[in-house]
């Protein structure tokens, strides 16, 4: 895809436009009969850190895959930094789902960290002392540095997500796609996660995240992107978080009085 | 036991039956971590129409015809395997089990209708091998093994599995990194630029040649076995995937040759007459071997796993 083609919001070729992070453009994937994702469109800016926010089944987690091309998608298009992705892997992380892996694997928590190293050091270059400090270093800024040799399995849920976060640190990326990095987490590594993430985004780093907790998207986040199937809203917190795209969204999963009070918390 | 006794009667088949164990360990290390295992079940069943069919068309048992038989057989277990999960919307492991039974059946069938009556290959074989029957009537010693005249005598047997054994070591080797990513986050692997599908596919493809080698030597009982004992009790010596890859190495060189001597001697010593199937023994012994390391094995304990999510 040629920058001339890049697309705006609304789906209309927009001449010229600057590439963004990620660009979407009419992406649908399917699993079955029905589209898990149809037509969305959307363009992530540089530096943003959007929410990826919709009821269960709405899409965001095959959104993410289908952007990594980890699923096929029956059709579009997307580019990450103004190239498809294959061209700019290097420049992306991935944070999957915790429950989506067997934490039973014999592997360290170091080892895992040290994956993230794996697009640098190819087949079979051998680890050097700078790989294993800049792992550690990983693993400091998540605040597991004391569990570098613990096996994965011995870690609790919410270690185990902040080792996923420290491999992703590693890869030294600049778009940062995690998928739901705040489930089932306990309080301590809610806040190291959100910290690293808003340093990620002081650096200049792109950050989207599936987030499930509609009632702190507008203290962590500073765009949202809401997905029911469809694109049901995408832009500032303060805009998109209204409760009009809420009611759309979840449609009547959502009381009028919790929309009453998310959208308050938000404005 | 002397040298002269030694190799002649008991040094081949005691290699060939630790290669075979450690080509099949090797890649049963990654098949059980994917819960794949029996993957290594149903690669030893399919093939035996596919060894059959291709003794059947060539009329000797070669290494090249087998191969491609089995291959061929491989293949069409996938399709089938894949056809009856989708038009049967039947769950993968019944898939396989369906096909894979049906195919060794078969194969056990073609075996009884067709004449193998002058080569190695009947249903006995099939399933126990003929380990005890390769030995190396060249050798007269320890000196025969830089005889060239002597080592020319050697069952074909031996170098066909060194070999198998062998590849299947490099390919490890080779994707060492690769394979453990995929192994443990397939979605995270496919964003690195790792080609999971195609790394899974060569995986079964390298399971598939250790098994055919294996298979004309030991028999598939061996196979099955070796396949999931040796790496799913190297798993619970050790939390760490290359430990375990050695451990189930070494577990496998002690099953093949605490099985050979036990099948040999193990009944003279409790005063039976005859000895028994080797193949059958190994297969025991990495079988007790799992069973002690599940009891006492360090790692057996699964603290935090993932309870549901």
């Amino acid at each position: 895809m040629s920058p001339v083609e890049l697309v705006a919001e609304d789906g209309m070729i927009a001449p010229g436009a600057a590439p963004g992070a990620l660009d979407i453009r009419g992406l649908t994937v399917s699993y079955g009969e029905r589209p898990a994702v149809f037509s969305v469109d959307a363009s992530f800016a540089e530096g943003a850190m959007t929410a990826i926010v919709g009821p269960n089944g709405a899409g965001k987690s095959t959104l993410l895959k289908a952007v990594l091309g980890i699923v096929k998608p029956l059709s579009g298009a997307v580019s990450v930094f103004g190239k498809p992705f294959a061209a700019t892997r290097s420049r992306v992380a991935y944070v999957p789902q915790r429950a989506s892996v067997d934490w039973d694997f014999p592997t360290r928590v170091i080892d895992v960290v040290l994956m993230g190293l794996y697009r640098e050091l190819g087949l079979l270059s051998r680890l050097r002392a700078s790989d294993k400090a800049r792992a550690e270093k990983c693993l400091e800024r998540v605040g597991m540095s004391d569990f570098a040799g613990r096996q994965i399995g011995q870690l609790s849920g919410g270690q185990q997500q902040r080792v996923f976060l420290a491999r992703a640190l590693a890869q030294g990326a600049d778009l940062y796609l995690l998928d739901e990095p705040f489930a089932g987490v306990d309080a301590a590594t809610e806040k190291a996660i959100i910290d690293v993430l808003k340093s990620l985004k002081a650096q200049g780093k792109t950050v989207i995240a599936v987030h499930h907790d509609l009632s702190t998207v507008a203290e962590y986040f500073d765009e949202i992107f809401m997905i029911n199937v469809r694109k049901m809203a995408h832009g500032p917190v303060r805009e998109a978080f209204t409760a009009e795209s809420l009611q759309n969204t979840y449609g009547g999963r959502l009381a009028a009085t919790q929309i009453d009070q998310l959208t308050l918390s938000a404005g | 036991m002397s040298g002269a006794e030694f190799v002649p009667l008991s040094l081949t088949p005691l290699l060939i039956g630790i290669f075979a164990a450690i080509a099949c360990a090797l890649p049963g290390n990654f098949l059980v971590l994917r819960r794949q295992a029996l993957i290594g079940d149903a690669i030893s069943h399919v093939v035996l129409p596919g060894i059959v069919v291709a003794f059947l068309t060539t009329g000797v048992i070669a290494t090249a015809p087998m191969m491609l038989g089995a291959a061929g057989a491989a293949v069409v277990a996938v399709i089938l395997i894949e056809a009856i999960r989708r038009l049967g919307r039947i769950e993968p492991g019944a898939a396989m089990g369906v096909v894979f039974t049906a195919m060794f059946a078969a194969g056990v069938l073609l075996l009884e209708q067709s004449d193998t009556s002058g080569v190695h290959l009947d249903v006995e074989h099939a399933l126990f091998g003929n380990l005890e029957s390769l030995i190396w009537l060249d050798a007269t010693g320890w000196s025969s093994l830089f005889d060239p005249a002597a080592l020319a005598g050697l069952p074909p047997e031996l170098p066909r599995i060194a070999l198998a054994l062998l590849g299947v070591a490099l390919f490890i080797g080779f994707f060492w990194r690769p394979l453990k990513i995929s192994t443990f986050d397939e979605g995270f692997a496919a964003t690195q630029g790792i080609a999971t599908g195609a790394l899974g596919i060569a995986l079964v493809i390298v399971s598939a040649v250790a098994a055919v080698a294996a298979f004309d030597a030991v028999g598939s009982i061996i196979v099955i076995a070796m396949f999931i004992c040796p790496p799913a009790a190297a798993r619970m010596m050790t939390n760490r995937l290359e430990r375990q890859i050695g451990w189930s190495i070494f577990f496998a060189t002690i099953a093949a040759i605490l099985g050979y001597v036990l099948a040999g001697y193990g009944p003279l010593w409790l005063g039976f007459g005859n000895s028994v199937s080797a193949a059958g023994m190994i297969a025991t012994v990495a079988g007790l071997i799992l069973a002690v390391a599940a009891v006492f094995g360090p790692c057996r304990a699964r603290i935090g796993a993932p309870q549901g999510g």
